[in-house]
Protein backbone atom coordinates (compact mmCIF):
# COMPACT_ATOMS: atom_id res chain seq x y z
CA UNK A 1 0.00 0.00 0.00
CA UNK A 2 2.23 2.76 -1.21
CA UNK A 3 1.21 6.36 -1.45
CA UNK A 4 -0.50 7.51 -4.62
CA UNK A 5 1.72 9.43 -6.97
CA UNK A 6 0.20 12.52 -8.59
CA UNK A 7 1.26 11.47 -12.10
CA UNK A 8 -0.94 8.40 -11.86
CA UNK A 9 -3.97 10.56 -11.10
CA UNK A 10 -3.90 11.91 -14.63
CA UNK A 11 -4.34 8.43 -16.06
CA UNK A 12 -7.88 8.49 -17.37
CA UNK A 13 -9.32 5.64 -19.34
CA UNK A 14 -12.52 5.68 -21.31
CA UNK A 15 -14.35 2.52 -22.15
CA UNK A 16 -16.94 3.43 -24.75
CA UNK A 17 -19.00 1.66 -27.40
CA UNK A 18 -17.63 1.43 -30.95
CA UNK A 19 -14.64 0.01 -32.81
CA UNK A 20 -11.14 -0.02 -31.30
CA UNK A 21 -8.97 2.98 -31.98
CA UNK A 22 -5.50 2.41 -33.32
CA UNK A 23 -3.93 5.00 -31.01
CA UNK A 24 -5.56 3.55 -27.92
CA UNK A 25 -4.63 -0.01 -28.84
CA UNK A 26 -1.00 0.90 -29.52
CA UNK A 27 -0.81 2.84 -26.25
CA UNK A 28 -2.24 -0.13 -24.34
CA UNK A 29 0.19 -2.50 -26.06
CA UNK A 30 3.09 -0.26 -25.11
CA UNK A 31 1.81 -0.02 -21.54
CA UNK A 32 1.47 -3.78 -21.34
CA UNK A 33 4.72 -4.57 -23.11
CA UNK A 34 5.81 -6.63 -20.12
CA UNK A 35 2.75 -8.83 -20.68
CA UNK A 36 3.72 -9.21 -24.32
CA UNK A 37 7.14 -10.36 -23.18
CA UNK A 38 5.62 -12.79 -20.67
CA UNK A 39 3.24 -14.25 -23.25
CA UNK A 40 6.08 -14.94 -25.66
CA UNK A 41 8.16 -16.31 -22.81
CA UNK A 42 5.31 -18.59 -21.72
CA UNK A 43 4.71 -19.76 -25.28
CA UNK A 44 8.32 -20.71 -25.78
CA UNK A 45 9.02 -22.19 -22.35
CA UNK A 46 5.86 -24.28 -22.31
CA UNK A 47 6.68 -25.56 -25.76
CA UNK A 48 10.28 -26.40 -25.01
CA UNK A 49 10.14 -27.23 -21.34
CA UNK A 50 8.48 -30.59 -21.11
CA UNK A 51 10.99 -32.40 -23.21
CA UNK A 52 14.70 -32.10 -23.16
CA UNK A 53 14.63 -32.32 -26.93
CA UNK A 54 11.89 -29.70 -27.26
CA UNK A 55 13.71 -27.59 -29.80
CA UNK A 56 14.72 -30.66 -31.72
CA UNK A 57 11.10 -31.76 -32.05
CA UNK A 58 9.98 -28.52 -33.65
CA UNK A 59 12.83 -28.81 -36.13
CA UNK A 60 12.16 -32.48 -36.76
CA UNK A 61 8.98 -31.85 -38.71
CA UNK A 62 10.50 -29.60 -41.41
CA UNK A 63 13.62 -31.74 -41.50
CA UNK A 64 11.65 -34.92 -42.13
CA UNK A 65 9.54 -33.16 -44.69
CA UNK A 66 12.67 -31.88 -46.35
CA UNK A 67 14.13 -35.37 -46.51
CA UNK A 68 11.00 -36.70 -48.15
CA UNK A 69 10.69 -33.83 -50.58
CA UNK A 70 14.39 -33.86 -51.29
CA UNK A 71 14.30 -37.59 -52.01
CA UNK A 72 11.22 -37.39 -54.17
CA UNK A 73 11.71 -34.14 -55.99
CA UNK A 74 15.42 -33.77 -56.36
CA UNK A 75 15.20 -36.50 -58.95
CA UNK A 76 12.30 -34.78 -60.61
CA UNK A 77 13.82 -31.32 -60.67
CA UNK A 78 17.40 -32.47 -60.81
CA UNK A 79 18.39 -30.52 -63.86
CA UNK A 80 16.81 -27.15 -62.98
CA UNK A 81 17.51 -27.03 -59.26
CA UNK A 82 20.88 -27.85 -57.82
CA UNK A 83 20.88 -27.84 -54.02
CA UNK A 84 17.20 -28.65 -53.98
CA UNK A 85 17.20 -28.86 -50.15
CA UNK A 86 18.19 -25.19 -49.95
CA UNK A 87 15.68 -24.29 -52.63
CA UNK A 88 12.88 -26.00 -50.74
CA UNK A 89 13.83 -25.10 -47.17
CA UNK A 90 14.44 -21.39 -47.83
CA UNK A 91 10.82 -21.05 -48.92
CA UNK A 92 9.44 -23.62 -46.54
CA UNK A 93 10.65 -21.95 -43.33
CA UNK A 94 8.95 -18.73 -44.47
CA UNK A 95 5.79 -20.62 -45.35
CA UNK A 96 5.88 -22.54 -42.09
CA UNK A 97 6.09 -19.31 -40.11
CA UNK A 98 3.07 -17.96 -41.97
CA UNK A 99 0.93 -21.10 -41.66
CA UNK A 100 1.85 -21.83 -38.02
CA UNK A 101 1.29 -18.25 -36.91
CA UNK A 102 -2.13 -17.96 -38.53
CA UNK A 103 -3.33 -21.27 -37.10
CA UNK A 104 -1.79 -20.71 -33.65
CA UNK A 105 -3.15 -17.18 -33.46
CA UNK A 106 -6.68 -18.49 -33.92
CA UNK A 107 -6.08 -21.14 -31.27
CA UNK A 108 -4.66 -18.54 -28.88
CA UNK A 109 -7.99 -16.71 -28.86
CA UNK A 110 -9.70 -19.86 -27.65
CA UNK A 111 -6.99 -20.65 -25.08
CA UNK A 112 -6.86 -17.14 -23.68
CA UNK A 113 -10.59 -16.50 -23.75
CA UNK A 114 -10.67 -16.76 -19.98
CA UNK A 115 -7.98 -14.14 -19.61
CA UNK A 116 -9.80 -11.73 -21.86
CA UNK A 117 -12.87 -12.04 -19.68
CA UNK A 118 -11.06 -11.36 -16.45
CA UNK A 119 -8.22 -8.98 -17.08
CA UNK A 120 -7.98 -5.80 -19.07
CA UNK A 121 -5.67 -6.56 -21.96
CA UNK A 122 -5.39 -5.07 -25.42
CA UNK A 123 -7.21 -7.71 -27.44
CA UNK A 124 -4.66 -7.84 -30.22
CA UNK A 125 -1.89 -8.79 -27.77
CA UNK A 126 -2.47 -12.53 -28.18
CA UNK A 127 -2.20 -12.40 -31.97
CA UNK A 128 0.89 -10.23 -31.71
CA UNK A 129 2.55 -12.48 -29.14
CA UNK A 130 1.83 -15.56 -31.26
CA UNK A 131 3.47 -13.88 -34.24
CA UNK A 132 6.49 -12.90 -32.15
CA UNK A 133 6.97 -16.43 -30.78
CA UNK A 134 6.64 -17.64 -34.36
CA UNK A 135 9.38 -15.22 -35.31
CA UNK A 136 11.68 -16.65 -32.64
CA UNK A 137 11.07 -20.11 -34.07
CA UNK A 138 11.69 -18.75 -37.55
CA UNK A 139 15.09 -17.45 -36.45
CA UNK A 140 15.93 -20.87 -35.04
CA UNK A 141 14.84 -22.52 -38.29
CA UNK A 142 16.96 -20.06 -40.25
CA UNK A 143 19.95 -20.99 -38.13
CA UNK A 144 19.33 -24.67 -38.87
CA UNK A 145 18.97 -23.87 -42.56
CA UNK A 146 22.31 -22.03 -42.58
CA UNK A 147 23.93 -24.99 -40.84
CA UNK A 148 22.53 -27.32 -43.50
CA UNK A 149 23.73 -25.01 -46.26
CA UNK A 150 27.23 -25.08 -44.81
CA UNK A 151 27.06 -28.87 -44.45
CA UNK A 152 26.05 -29.44 -48.06
CA UNK A 153 28.42 -26.72 -49.29
CA UNK A 154 25.72 -24.55 -50.75
CA UNK A 155 27.20 -21.10 -51.34
CA UNK A 156 26.55 -18.40 -48.70
CA UNK A 157 26.39 -15.02 -50.38
CA UNK A 158 26.36 -11.40 -49.17
CA UNK A 159 22.74 -11.09 -50.38
CA UNK A 160 21.84 -12.83 -47.10
CA UNK A 161 22.14 -9.39 -45.54
CA UNK A 162 18.88 -8.49 -47.28
CA UNK A 163 17.02 -11.11 -45.19
CA UNK A 164 15.97 -8.79 -42.35
CA UNK A 165 13.97 -6.75 -44.86
CA UNK A 166 12.36 -9.90 -46.27
CA UNK A 167 11.50 -11.20 -42.82
CA UNK A 168 10.02 -7.85 -41.78
CA UNK A 169 7.72 -7.94 -44.82
CA UNK A 170 6.83 -11.56 -44.09
CA UNK A 171 6.05 -10.65 -40.47
CA UNK A 172 3.78 -7.72 -41.34
CA UNK A 173 1.93 -9.75 -43.95
CA UNK A 174 1.40 -12.64 -41.53
CA UNK A 175 0.28 -10.34 -38.73
CA UNK A 176 -2.39 -8.81 -40.96
CA UNK A 177 -3.80 -12.15 -42.08
CA UNK A 178 -3.71 -13.40 -38.48
CA UNK A 179 -5.59 -10.38 -37.13
CA UNK A 180 -8.37 -10.79 -39.67
CA UNK A 181 -8.73 -14.54 -39.23
CA UNK A 182 -8.51 -14.54 -35.42
CA UNK A 183 -11.26 -11.94 -35.25
CA UNK A 184 -13.52 -13.91 -37.57
CA UNK A 185 -12.73 -17.23 -35.86
CA UNK A 186 -13.93 -15.86 -32.51
CA UNK A 187 -17.38 -15.55 -34.04
CA UNK A 188 -17.39 -18.65 -36.18
CA UNK A 189 -15.76 -21.69 -34.63
CA UNK A 190 -15.53 -23.56 -37.91
CA UNK A 191 -13.28 -20.97 -39.55
CA UNK A 192 -10.30 -22.41 -37.72
CA UNK A 193 -10.89 -25.86 -39.18
CA UNK A 194 -11.49 -24.43 -42.63
CA UNK A 195 -8.22 -22.50 -42.53
CA UNK A 196 -6.36 -25.51 -41.21
CA UNK A 197 -7.74 -27.62 -44.04
CA UNK A 198 -7.02 -24.94 -46.61
CA UNK A 199 -3.39 -24.37 -45.64
CA UNK A 200 -1.88 -27.41 -47.44
CA UNK A 201 -3.82 -26.47 -50.59
CA UNK A 202 -2.44 -22.94 -50.38
CA UNK A 203 1.03 -24.35 -49.93
CA UNK A 204 0.82 -26.30 -53.16
CA UNK A 205 -0.54 -23.23 -54.93
CA UNK A 206 2.62 -21.38 -53.94
CA UNK A 207 5.90 -22.27 -55.62
CA UNK A 208 7.55 -23.77 -52.55
CA UNK A 209 8.35 -27.38 -53.40
CA UNK A 210 8.36 -26.92 -57.16
CA UNK A 211 10.10 -24.33 -59.32
CA UNK A 212 7.92 -21.78 -61.08
CA UNK A 213 9.28 -23.04 -64.41
CA UNK A 214 7.36 -26.33 -64.25
CA UNK A 215 4.03 -24.50 -64.09
CA UNK A 216 2.49 -24.56 -67.58
CA UNK A 217 2.61 -21.18 -69.30
CA UNK A 218 -1.18 -20.69 -69.32
CA UNK A 219 -1.46 -21.23 -65.53
CA UNK A 220 1.43 -19.03 -64.53
CA UNK A 221 -0.80 -15.97 -64.14
CA UNK A 222 -2.80 -17.93 -61.55
CA UNK A 223 0.28 -18.58 -59.44
CA UNK A 224 1.35 -14.97 -59.84
CA UNK A 225 -2.02 -13.83 -58.43
CA UNK A 226 -1.10 -15.51 -55.17
CA UNK A 227 0.23 -12.75 -52.90
CA UNK A 228 2.22 -15.33 -50.99
CA UNK A 229 4.43 -15.83 -54.02
CA UNK A 230 5.99 -12.41 -53.53
CA UNK A 231 6.54 -13.00 -49.84
CA UNK A 232 8.11 -16.43 -50.36
CA UNK A 233 10.31 -15.24 -53.22
CA UNK A 234 11.56 -12.32 -51.12
CA UNK A 235 12.97 -14.86 -48.67
CA UNK A 236 14.20 -17.36 -51.23
CA UNK A 237 15.99 -14.97 -53.58
CA UNK A 238 18.67 -13.80 -51.14
CA UNK A 239 19.21 -17.28 -49.64
CA UNK A 240 19.07 -19.62 -52.60
CA UNK A 241 19.71 -17.50 -55.66
CA UNK A 242 22.11 -15.23 -53.87
CA UNK A 243 20.63 -12.07 -55.32
CA UNK A 244 18.96 -9.05 -53.78
CA UNK A 245 15.28 -9.08 -54.86
CA UNK A 246 14.42 -6.69 -57.66
CA UNK A 247 12.63 -3.42 -56.91
CA UNK A 248 9.51 -4.83 -58.53
CA UNK A 249 9.31 -7.87 -56.28
CA UNK A 250 10.25 -5.89 -53.18
CA UNK A 251 7.59 -3.28 -53.96
CA UNK A 252 5.09 -6.06 -54.58
CA UNK A 253 5.89 -7.59 -51.19
CA UNK A 254 5.65 -4.24 -49.39
CA UNK A 255 2.28 -3.47 -50.99
CA UNK A 256 0.89 -6.92 -50.22
CA UNK A 257 2.09 -6.71 -46.61
CA UNK A 258 0.76 -3.19 -46.08
CA UNK A 259 -2.62 -4.12 -47.57
CA UNK A 260 -2.77 -7.22 -45.38
CA UNK A 261 -2.08 -5.31 -42.18
CA UNK A 262 -4.51 -2.51 -43.04
CA UNK A 263 -7.38 -4.82 -43.93
CA UNK A 264 -6.57 -7.15 -41.03
CA UNK A 265 -6.66 -4.31 -38.51
CA UNK A 266 -9.87 -2.88 -39.97
CA UNK A 267 -11.63 -6.21 -39.54
CA UNK A 268 -10.15 -6.75 -36.07
CA UNK A 269 -11.09 -3.32 -34.71
CA UNK A 270 -14.71 -3.70 -35.79
CA UNK A 271 -15.19 -7.18 -34.37
CA UNK A 272 -13.12 -6.90 -31.18
CA UNK A 273 -15.71 -5.03 -29.06
CA UNK A 274 -18.07 -7.99 -29.44
CA UNK A 275 -15.51 -10.70 -28.62
CA UNK A 276 -16.53 -11.03 -24.98
CA UNK A 277 -19.97 -12.35 -25.89
CA UNK A 278 -18.44 -15.17 -27.91
CA UNK A 279 -15.41 -16.29 -25.94
CA UNK B 1 -12.93 13.84 -8.80
CA UNK B 2 -14.50 10.43 -9.23
CA UNK B 3 -12.37 7.33 -9.52
CA UNK B 4 -15.06 5.61 -11.54
CA UNK B 5 -17.97 6.87 -13.59
CA UNK B 6 -20.53 4.95 -15.58
CA UNK B 7 -22.70 7.01 -17.88
CA UNK B 8 -25.83 5.25 -19.13
CA UNK B 9 -23.95 2.02 -19.74
CA UNK B 10 -25.79 -0.79 -21.50
CA UNK B 11 -24.41 -4.18 -22.42
CA UNK B 12 -26.50 -6.42 -24.62
CA UNK B 13 -26.07 -9.77 -26.32
CA UNK B 14 -27.82 -11.55 -29.14
CA UNK B 15 -30.02 -14.13 -27.57
CA UNK B 16 -29.56 -16.66 -30.35
CA UNK B 17 -25.92 -16.82 -31.12
CA UNK B 18 -24.67 -18.03 -34.46
CA UNK B 19 -21.69 -20.23 -33.78
CA UNK B 20 -20.38 -21.23 -37.19
CA UNK B 21 -19.95 -19.78 -40.61
CA UNK B 22 -21.99 -22.66 -42.01
CA UNK B 23 -24.87 -21.73 -39.73
CA UNK B 24 -24.57 -18.08 -40.71
CA UNK B 25 -24.76 -18.92 -44.39
CA UNK B 26 -27.71 -21.26 -43.90
CA UNK B 27 -29.51 -18.71 -41.74
CA UNK B 28 -28.83 -15.94 -44.21
CA UNK B 29 -30.23 -17.98 -47.08
CA UNK B 30 -33.35 -19.26 -45.36
CA UNK B 31 -34.99 -16.77 -43.02
CA UNK B 32 -34.12 -13.31 -41.87
CA UNK B 33 -34.07 -13.67 -38.12
CA UNK B 34 -34.61 -10.42 -36.26
CA UNK B 35 -31.94 -10.20 -33.56
CA UNK B 36 -33.40 -10.60 -30.12
CA UNK B 37 -31.36 -8.76 -27.54
CA UNK B 38 -30.64 -9.80 -24.05
CA UNK B 39 -29.64 -6.93 -21.79
CA UNK B 40 -27.01 -7.66 -19.20
CA UNK B 41 -26.96 -4.03 -18.14
CA UNK B 42 -29.48 -1.38 -19.10
CA UNK B 43 -28.69 2.32 -18.84
CA UNK B 44 -26.73 2.09 -15.62
CA UNK B 45 -25.18 5.29 -14.31
CA UNK B 46 -22.96 5.27 -11.28
CA UNK B 47 -20.28 7.47 -9.74
CA UNK B 48 -17.73 6.20 -7.25
CA UNK B 49 -15.58 8.81 -5.55
CA UNK B 50 -11.91 8.39 -4.78
CA UNK B 51 -11.32 6.34 -1.65
CA UNK B 52 -14.90 5.15 -1.49
CA UNK B 53 -15.77 1.51 -0.79
CA UNK B 54 -18.87 0.27 -2.55
CA UNK B 55 -20.49 -3.15 -2.29
CA UNK B 56 -22.47 -4.45 -5.25
CA UNK B 57 -25.26 -6.88 -4.41
CA UNK B 58 -28.04 -8.60 -6.30
CA UNK B 59 -29.28 -11.98 -7.51
CA UNK B 60 -27.24 -14.30 -9.72
CA UNK B 61 -27.25 -13.11 -13.31
CA UNK B 62 -28.42 -9.62 -12.40
CA UNK B 63 -25.44 -8.02 -14.09
CA UNK B 64 -23.06 -7.43 -11.16
CA UNK B 65 -20.05 -9.03 -12.80
CA UNK B 66 -20.78 -7.34 -16.11
CA UNK B 67 -20.81 -4.02 -14.27
CA UNK B 68 -17.41 -4.76 -12.83
CA UNK B 69 -16.06 -5.86 -16.21
CA UNK B 70 -17.21 -2.69 -17.93
CA UNK B 71 -15.68 -0.63 -15.14
CA UNK B 72 -12.41 -2.53 -15.50
CA UNK B 73 -12.39 -2.01 -19.26
CA UNK B 74 -12.58 -5.74 -19.94
CA UNK B 75 -15.96 -5.68 -21.62
CA UNK B 76 -16.84 -2.75 -23.82
CA UNK B 77 -20.35 -1.35 -23.45
CA UNK B 78 -22.90 -1.61 -26.26
CA UNK B 79 -23.76 2.00 -25.52
CA UNK B 80 -22.72 4.55 -22.96
CA UNK B 81 -19.26 5.16 -21.56
CA UNK B 82 -17.24 4.12 -18.51
CA UNK B 83 -14.45 6.35 -17.25
CA UNK B 84 -11.81 5.35 -14.73
CA UNK B 85 -9.14 7.56 -13.25
CA UNK B 86 -5.95 6.19 -11.79
CA UNK B 87 -4.51 2.72 -11.75
CA UNK B 88 -7.01 -0.07 -11.53
CA UNK B 89 -6.66 -3.73 -10.65
CA UNK B 90 -9.52 -6.13 -11.33
CA UNK B 91 -9.50 -9.34 -9.30
CA UNK B 92 -12.19 -11.31 -11.07
CA UNK B 93 -11.23 -14.80 -10.17
CA UNK B 94 -8.27 -16.12 -8.27
CA UNK B 95 -5.78 -17.97 -10.39
CA UNK B 96 -6.67 -16.30 -13.68
CA UNK B 97 -3.95 -17.01 -16.18
CA UNK B 98 -2.09 -19.55 -14.12
CA UNK B 99 -0.14 -21.97 -16.23
CA UNK B 100 0.34 -25.52 -14.94
CA UNK B 101 3.66 -26.08 -16.69
CA UNK B 102 5.32 -22.97 -15.28
CA UNK B 103 6.79 -22.81 -11.80
CA UNK B 104 5.20 -20.77 -9.03
CA UNK B 105 7.82 -18.10 -9.48
CA UNK B 106 7.25 -17.83 -13.23
CA UNK B 107 3.51 -17.69 -12.62
CA UNK B 108 4.03 -14.77 -10.25
CA UNK B 109 5.76 -12.83 -13.01
CA UNK B 110 3.15 -13.81 -15.58
CA UNK B 111 0.28 -12.80 -13.33
CA UNK B 112 1.94 -9.54 -12.44
CA UNK B 113 2.31 -8.78 -16.15
CA UNK B 114 -1.40 -9.47 -16.65
CA UNK B 115 -2.08 -6.73 -14.13
CA UNK B 116 0.32 -4.38 -15.89
CA UNK B 117 3.41 -4.90 -13.73
CA UNK B 118 6.94 -5.20 -15.06
CA UNK B 119 9.41 -7.90 -14.05
CA UNK B 120 11.31 -5.36 -11.95
CA UNK B 121 8.08 -4.42 -10.14
CA UNK B 122 7.36 -8.03 -9.38
CA UNK B 123 10.91 -8.80 -8.33
CA UNK B 124 10.55 -6.14 -5.65
CA UNK B 125 7.39 -7.83 -4.40
CA UNK B 126 8.56 -11.40 -4.81
CA UNK B 127 9.65 -12.02 -1.22
CA UNK B 128 6.43 -10.62 0.16
CA UNK B 129 4.35 -12.76 -2.18
CA UNK B 130 6.27 -15.93 -1.41
CA UNK B 131 6.01 -15.27 2.31
CA UNK B 132 2.30 -14.54 2.11
CA UNK B 133 1.59 -17.65 0.05
CA UNK B 134 3.60 -19.87 2.39
CA UNK B 135 4.98 -21.82 -0.57
CA UNK B 136 8.66 -21.64 0.39
CA UNK B 137 10.62 -24.30 -1.47
CA UNK B 138 7.67 -25.22 -3.69
CA UNK B 139 7.96 -21.91 -5.50
CA UNK B 140 10.31 -23.30 -8.13
CA UNK B 141 8.28 -26.41 -8.89
CA UNK B 142 5.73 -26.51 -11.71
CA UNK B 143 2.25 -25.42 -10.67
CA UNK B 144 0.81 -28.81 -11.64
CA UNK B 145 2.51 -30.31 -8.57
CA UNK B 146 0.61 -27.96 -6.22
CA UNK B 147 -2.48 -28.77 -4.19
CA UNK B 148 -5.62 -26.73 -4.84
CA UNK B 149 -5.10 -24.88 -1.59
CA UNK B 150 -1.56 -23.93 -2.55
CA UNK B 151 -2.71 -22.54 -5.88
CA UNK B 152 -5.44 -20.52 -4.15
CA UNK B 153 -2.98 -19.09 -1.62
CA UNK B 154 -0.52 -18.15 -4.31
CA UNK B 155 -3.24 -16.54 -6.41
CA UNK B 156 -4.47 -14.57 -3.45
CA UNK B 157 -0.98 -13.44 -2.54
CA UNK B 158 -0.31 -12.21 -6.07
CA UNK B 159 -3.68 -10.48 -6.41
CA UNK B 160 -3.50 -8.59 -3.17
CA UNK B 161 0.14 -7.57 -3.24
CA UNK B 162 -0.56 -5.67 -6.42
CA UNK B 163 -1.51 -2.22 -5.32
CA UNK B 164 -3.61 -0.05 -7.51
CA UNK B 165 -5.68 2.97 -6.57
CA UNK B 166 -8.90 1.25 -7.53
CA UNK B 167 -9.50 -2.40 -6.75
CA UNK B 168 -12.38 -4.33 -8.23
CA UNK B 169 -13.17 -7.60 -6.47
CA UNK B 170 -15.56 -10.19 -7.76
CA UNK B 171 -16.76 -12.86 -5.34
CA UNK B 172 -13.35 -13.77 -4.08
CA UNK B 173 -14.79 -13.99 -0.59
CA UNK B 174 -16.66 -17.10 -1.61
CA UNK B 175 -13.71 -19.44 -2.07
CA UNK B 176 -11.44 -21.15 0.40
CA UNK B 177 -11.74 -22.32 3.98
CA UNK B 178 -12.57 -20.16 6.98
CA UNK B 179 -8.95 -19.17 7.65
CA UNK B 180 -8.48 -18.18 4.03
CA UNK B 181 -11.67 -16.14 4.04
CA UNK B 182 -10.56 -14.35 7.18
CA UNK B 183 -7.28 -13.53 5.47
CA UNK B 184 -9.21 -12.18 2.47
CA UNK B 185 -11.38 -10.04 4.68
CA UNK B 186 -8.41 -8.59 6.51
CA UNK B 187 -6.74 -7.73 3.26
CA UNK B 188 -9.87 -6.04 1.88
CA UNK B 189 -10.22 -4.06 5.11
CA UNK B 190 -6.68 -2.87 4.65
CA UNK B 191 -7.52 -1.73 1.12
CA UNK B 192 -10.61 0.10 2.35
CA UNK B 193 -8.85 1.81 5.24
CA UNK B 194 -5.72 2.47 3.20
CA UNK B 195 -7.52 5.00 1.04
CA UNK B 196 -8.06 2.76 -1.98
CA UNK B 197 -11.21 2.91 -4.02
CA UNK B 198 -12.80 -0.51 -3.67
CA UNK B 199 -15.75 -1.96 -5.53
CA UNK B 200 -16.64 -5.41 -4.31
CA UNK B 201 -19.25 -7.76 -5.73
CA UNK B 202 -20.43 -10.23 -3.13
CA UNK B 203 -23.27 -12.42 -2.01
CA UNK B 204 -22.03 -12.14 1.55
CA UNK B 205 -24.36 -9.38 2.72
CA UNK B 206 -22.84 -9.22 6.20
CA UNK B 207 -19.41 -8.65 4.71
CA UNK B 208 -20.71 -5.93 2.42
CA UNK B 209 -22.40 -4.19 5.35
CA UNK B 210 -19.28 -4.43 7.46
CA UNK B 211 -16.73 -3.45 4.81
CA UNK B 212 -18.54 -0.87 2.72
CA UNK B 213 -20.31 2.30 3.81
CA UNK B 214 -22.18 2.34 0.52
CA UNK B 215 -23.96 -0.39 -1.42
CA UNK B 216 -25.52 -0.71 -4.88
CA UNK B 217 -28.25 -3.19 -5.66
CA UNK B 218 -28.47 -4.43 -9.24
CA UNK B 219 -31.62 -6.19 -10.38
CA UNK B 220 -32.21 -7.36 -13.96
CA UNK B 221 -29.39 -5.21 -15.26
CA UNK B 222 -30.73 -2.04 -13.70
CA UNK B 223 -29.87 0.00 -10.67
CA UNK B 224 -32.49 -0.96 -8.06
CA UNK B 225 -31.00 0.96 -5.14
CA UNK B 226 -27.91 2.98 -4.32
CA UNK B 227 -27.03 4.44 -0.95
CA UNK B 228 -26.15 3.68 2.64
CA UNK B 229 -25.06 0.04 2.82
CA UNK B 230 -27.18 -0.88 5.84
CA UNK B 231 -30.26 0.56 4.18
CA UNK B 232 -29.72 -1.03 0.76
CA UNK B 233 -28.86 -4.41 2.29
CA UNK B 234 -31.97 -4.25 4.46
CA UNK B 235 -34.16 -3.51 1.43
CA UNK B 236 -32.54 -6.32 -0.52
CA UNK B 237 -33.07 -8.73 2.38
CA UNK B 238 -36.69 -7.71 2.64
CA UNK B 239 -37.09 -8.26 -1.12
CA UNK B 240 -35.62 -11.76 -0.91
CA UNK B 241 -37.72 -12.69 2.12
CA UNK B 242 -40.79 -11.36 0.35
CA UNK B 243 -40.11 -13.36 -2.78
CA UNK B 244 -39.41 -16.48 -0.78
CA UNK B 245 -42.69 -16.22 1.10
CA UNK B 246 -44.57 -15.68 -2.16
CA UNK B 247 -42.90 -18.77 -3.59
CA UNK B 248 -43.66 -20.78 -0.46
CA UNK B 249 -47.29 -19.78 -0.35
CA UNK B 250 -47.77 -20.56 -4.02
CA UNK B 251 -46.05 -23.91 -3.45
CA UNK B 252 -48.35 -24.53 -0.51
CA UNK B 253 -51.38 -23.58 -2.59
CA UNK B 254 -50.45 -25.98 -5.36
CA UNK B 255 -49.71 -28.82 -2.91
Amino acid sequence: MTSISPAILLLERRNAAGPLRLGGELRDLARQSSLLFELVHRDLTVRYKRSFLGFFWTMLHPLLLMLIFAAVFSNLFRFQTPHYETYFLSAYVAWNFFAQTVVNAMASMAWNGNLMKRVRVPLSIFTLSTAISGLVNLFLSMAVLLAIMIAVRAPLRPSLLFLPVSLAILFVFTLGVSLALTAVSVFFGDVREMVQAGMPALMYLTPIIYPMAIVPERFQWLVRMNPLMYIVELVRLPIYYGVVPSARITAGGVIVAAASLTVGWMIFRRLAPRFHAHL
Amino acid sequence: MNALELHAVSVRYRERKIRSLKEAVVRGLTARVRPEWFYSLREVSLNVGRGEAVGVIGANGAGKSTLLRVAAGITSPSSGVAITRGTIAPVMELGTGFEAELSGRENIFFNGALLGRTRADMRARLDEIIALSGLQSFVDLPLRTYSTGMVARLAFAVATTIDAETILLDEILAVGDAAFQRQCNERIERFVHGGHTVVVVSHDLDAVERLCPRAVWIADGQLAADGDAAEVVARYRAFIADRRSVRQSSAAASA
